[in-house]
């Protein structure tokens, strides 16, 4: 009991409480806007959101997680420059150029051999690296701030992709990227006959990998402590010694290494996604930066984010079937990053609770801690 | 002016504001407990008290920033209920807090009537507010200019302003919340008559600090506060200074720094025409500056804020670089080297803004106090932080200083009292063992008990062998703690003199520019 009630009182159980109160108000209120909309459906549909992927059994899990492998790497890539106090907006433009090298490097260097796809994704890297190396920059360098370079940057990207895709790799009948080469797609592992014939394949695990990595690096690495720390207070890092300017740059060059990562474990699964040449900017840049919010920044709070945001994505192609328009998930998920900045409120609704029944069995609180020192 | 007996006299009526068995708790920590105090009418109430006493959480309590978990407030004999600082205001209550709430880039007017705007059809009538401002300023002699900016004018007149706001809104009830910590002595002296005036006005003043000076000079009654509990409400006229310190900490205080004579060997710090530019304008902030430090003696800079120690400091520490000169420490030229390179090769800093500079506020205590030494061969190993040996050493230092706070190492920095946060970073650099020690304010907002202490400890390392420069604003400190002052004025040092041959109000002279040294050094 006392274990429990210590636990209850930890920052991150608030967090995490923080995070899970913001998503039922979120379905709540997407419910309220289904009811209002069409009453008789309202059940059905929302019933088929909260089941999200498992609608379809196995092979929807399946997709949901071959969905979600993309948004991991974005929300990671925001929410690793949120933790080093960088709003890295940029996370489209990073991916299109990392997709794009990826795709690159799939269709033309067949002769790698087996090593095709590996080379491909760490190109993906770099081109991602390379789109945030230049924010990153400016912003130290010349103080320009990194939100206003880095949109600039996504749409430098969209648009020199788009050229590039037509100059060397383009399809012309479907207008878009050509199908890589067999040896340039992920390693299936046998998990699409697990699933079902869903499109899961070894860029999730890949994607698992990077989250341990990140979040090792900003806990338990003396790089991850500078990083944080510029992150928290750059005054005080440079009093420290910490090369700060240097900082920035590594954590944008990282942030937009795993933007571009997020693109190469898309673009390379084979799964029929390419790069269609329009003027739209990549929406799973974007969607990073929500993922990131509900995540807290956490890498590990990141992970299960995206994986919660592509289960609700998955539920939400359903809702046509009951006469509803795909966008009422989009709507849900905008409540839920809204109410997610109410942590303060969730965490002191759990503090009066949690004096009320100390109140209850007539111990002050503090005496106790006193005690239990 | 009114004398503080004659005052009593005339006000001796009723309690304006009781405040009666307030609790307050926080996690780990018992803020208030079952504290009594009772303001009378037209008196200046001291409250008294350590860092971390519980002073700042029972005016929070009663400015409505905080809801007593028990006790209850009065006025005027009725019982209010406050549950945010508009209610405070209503019932007159007002408050200056220790960092000014004040918009910088407004003007003095706008400043004062934020919140309370005079309308007229939803259009601002400045005229009236105008009036009323000046009035306010003539009758309780606050000179202020309505239409200067807040970041052009000095700290002291910041401090005015919000008096003024506090007047303009007719509270009755004024609160000052360590008002001089910021302040210059001229200012304190300034400010010790402003209030004086106010409290001949019939405003009732809480006056919360821990300089007994300023009580005895200004208040007619004083509470008491020691680690969250009342101990007890004094007259301040029939009460000796070492009495109120005994009662406030706990134990006796030595006022005086004791010290053996120093001992200064060798040159552990030299400077040489040292010129910094400023980055506003294009006089320079320090001029062609040279002096040194030995091992074994504290030499003090002191001068009045703004003088060119902050830069003179920056440029020492590598925070800025010099735009000329030569700095040498233990006879190697470290003009170029990095931060780093500099603490590295035995330089230690506490700086003059602890919240800017010298902590990370978001970090726990273990990693602020790991902050300068996180990259050594102790605390990592291949790039990976050695968390228990951070914690260990951690441990180590909250235990040797005396640090407190609610949760030992895993307390967020942020909700550690300033005090104890200041012994943090004296902690930290102290225990880097360094050649030369840099010491802007050490002392800066802390109480008599921590004051003691650090003096203690900055005397106890250059008995060591270290060399220690101290940068002070408080004369008193100057004249006590060090062996040699180099006074500095408008970005020179005008003298260099023995503290035990120079008179205070000399040494005032030198600071403010009517006298300067020949030659210097």
């Amino acid at each position: 009991m006392n274990k429990l009630n210590k636990w209850m009182r930890s920052p991150g159980f608030y967090s995490v409480a923080a995070s899970i109160g913001a998503i039922i108000v979120g379905l709540l209120f997407g419910f309220i806007v289904l009811v209002i909309t069409n009453p008789q459906q309202a059940l059905p549909a929302f019933t088929t959101i909260l089941l999200g992927g498992f609608t379809n059994g196995i092979k929807g899990f399946g997709q949901v997680l071959y969905l979600a492998t993309p948004l991991v790497m974005a929300g990671l890539s925001v929410g690793f420059a949120f933790k080093t106090g960088l709003f890295n907006i940029g996370a489209s433009g990073q991916m299109i150029v990392g997709g794009f090298i990826a795709i690159l490097i799939g269709v033309k260097c067949e002769f790698l051999g087996q090593f095709q796809w590996v080379i491909a994704l760490l190109g993906a890297i770099l081109g991602g690296a390379l789109w945030a190396l230049i924010p990153g920059i400016f912003k130290a360098l010349f103080n320009v701030h990194e939100v206003i370079s880095s949109i600039m940057m996504n749409y430098i990207g969209m648009y020199a992709v788009n050229m590039l895709v037509v100059k060397y790799v383009y399809d012309s009948y479907k207008s878009q990227s050509t199908l890589i080469a067999e040896s340039a797609v992920l390693p299936k592992l046998g998990l699409q006959e697990l699933t079902n014939g869903s499109n899961l394949n070894s860029g999730f695990f890949i994607a698992i990998l990077f989250v341990i990595v990140i979040y090792i690096i900003l806990k338990k690495t003396v790089f991850g402590y500078e990083l944080v720390a510029c992150g928290h207070n750059q005054d005080a890092s440079e009093y420290a010694g910490i090369k700060a300017k240097r900082n920035v740059i590594l954590a944008m060059v990282i942030a937009g290494g795993l933007a571009g990562a997020g693109a190469g474990l898309m673009y390379l699964a084979g799964a029929g996604k390419h790069i269609m040449v329009v003027d739209v900017l990549l929406g799973e840049g974007f969607t990073g930066i929500p993922i990131a919010l509900l995540g807290l920044s956490n890498p590990i709070g990141v992970f299960f984010s995206a994986i919660f945001i592509a289960h609700i994505t998955v539920g939400g192609f359903y809702m046509q079937l009951y006469d509803f328009v795909p966008e009422i998930v989009n709507i849900m998920i905008s409540v839920i990053i809204y109410f997610s900045a109410f942590a303060l409120i969730v965490k002191n609704i759990i503090t009066f609770f949690l004096k009320r029944n100390d109140d209850k069995k007539e111990k002050k609180p503090t005496k106790k801690i006193e005690e239990e020192k | 002016m009114d004398g503080p007996g004659l005052r009593k006299r005339r006000f001796v009526l009723d309690y304006i504001i009781e405040m009666l068995g307030i609790t307050k708790s926080f996690p780990g920590i018992l803020a208030n407990d079952n504290i009594t105090l009772r303001l009378k009418k037209g008196e200046i109430h001291a409250l008294l008290g350590e860092n971390g006493a519980g002073k700042s959480t029972l005016m929070s309590v009663l400015f409505g920033l905080y809801k007593p978990d028990k006790g209850i407030i009065k006025k005027n004999g009725k019982e209010i209920n406050i549950t945010n600082p508009n209610d405070a205001n209503n019932y007159g209550i007002g408050m200056v807090h220790q960092h000014f709430k004040l918009v910088h880039n407004f003007t003095v007017l706008e400043n004062i009537i934020m919140g309370v705007e005079p309308t007229k059809r939803g259009l601002l009538k400045l005229e009236d507010a105008r009036k009323k401002v000046i009035e306010l300023s003539k009758k309780y002699n606050l000179y202020v200019d309505p239409d200067s900016y807040i970041q052009d004018i000095t700290v002291g007149m910041q401090q005015r302003v919000e008096i003024i706001k506090m007047l303009y809104r007719d509270n009755e009830i004024l609160i000052f919340d360590e008002p001089t910590a910021m302040l210059t002595p001229q200012e304190i002296h300034e400010l010790m008559g402003i209030m004086r005036g106010l409290a001949a006005e019939g405003k009732s003043i809480l006056f919360i600090t821990h300089k007994l000076e300023e009580i005895k000079l200004v208040s007619d009654r004083c509470t008491i506060l020691q680690k969250g509990k009342y101990i007890d409400t004094l007259d301040v006229e029939s009460t000796s200074k070492e009495k109120m310190s005994e009662l406030m900490v706990g134990r006796k205080i030595e006022f005086t720094v004791i010290k053996d004579k120093a001992n200064a060997k060798d040159i552990v710090l030299e400077v040489k025409n040292l010129t910094v530019n400023s980055k506003h304008s294009v006089k320079p902030k320090v001029k062609n500056i040279s002096f040194n430090v030995k091992a074994g003696e504290v030499v003090c800079v002191a001068g009045i804020d703004g003088n060119g120690q902050s830069e003179l400091v920056y440029a020492l520490t590598g925070l800025e670089k010099p735009n000329e000169g030569e700095i040498k420490l233990n006879n190697k030229d470290i003009t170029k080297a990095s931060i780093r390179q500099r603490s590295d090769a035995g330089m230690s800093h506490i700086p003059e803004d602890r919240h800017k500079h010298g902590l990370v506020l978001d970090y726990d205590l273990a990693k602020n106090l790991v902050l300068q030494s996180y990259y050594k061969k102790e605390f990592q190993n291949h790039g990976f932080l050695k968390f228990k040996e951070i914690d260990d050493y951690s441990e180590k230092l909250i235990e040797k200083f005396d640090i407190r706070s609610g949760q030992g190492s895993k307390t967020v920095a942020r909700s550690m009292s300033g005090g104890n946060q200041q012994k943090a970073i004296v902690a930290r650099e102290i225990d880097k063992d360094p050649e030369i020690l840099i010491a802007v304010q050490p002392t800066r907002g802390l109480d008599v008990g921590a004051i003691e202490y650090i003096h203690k400890q900055l005397i106890k390392q250059r008995d060591k062998g270290k060399a220690i420069l101290l940068v002070s604003l408080e004369l008193e400190e100057v004249m006590n703690v060090s062996d040699r002052i180099l006074v500095m004025y408008e970005g020179e040092i005008v003298a260099n003199l023995d503290p035990k041959k120079v008179t205070m109000e000399d040494l005032g002279l030198y600071m403010s520019g009517a006298k300067r040294e020949e030659k210097v050094v």
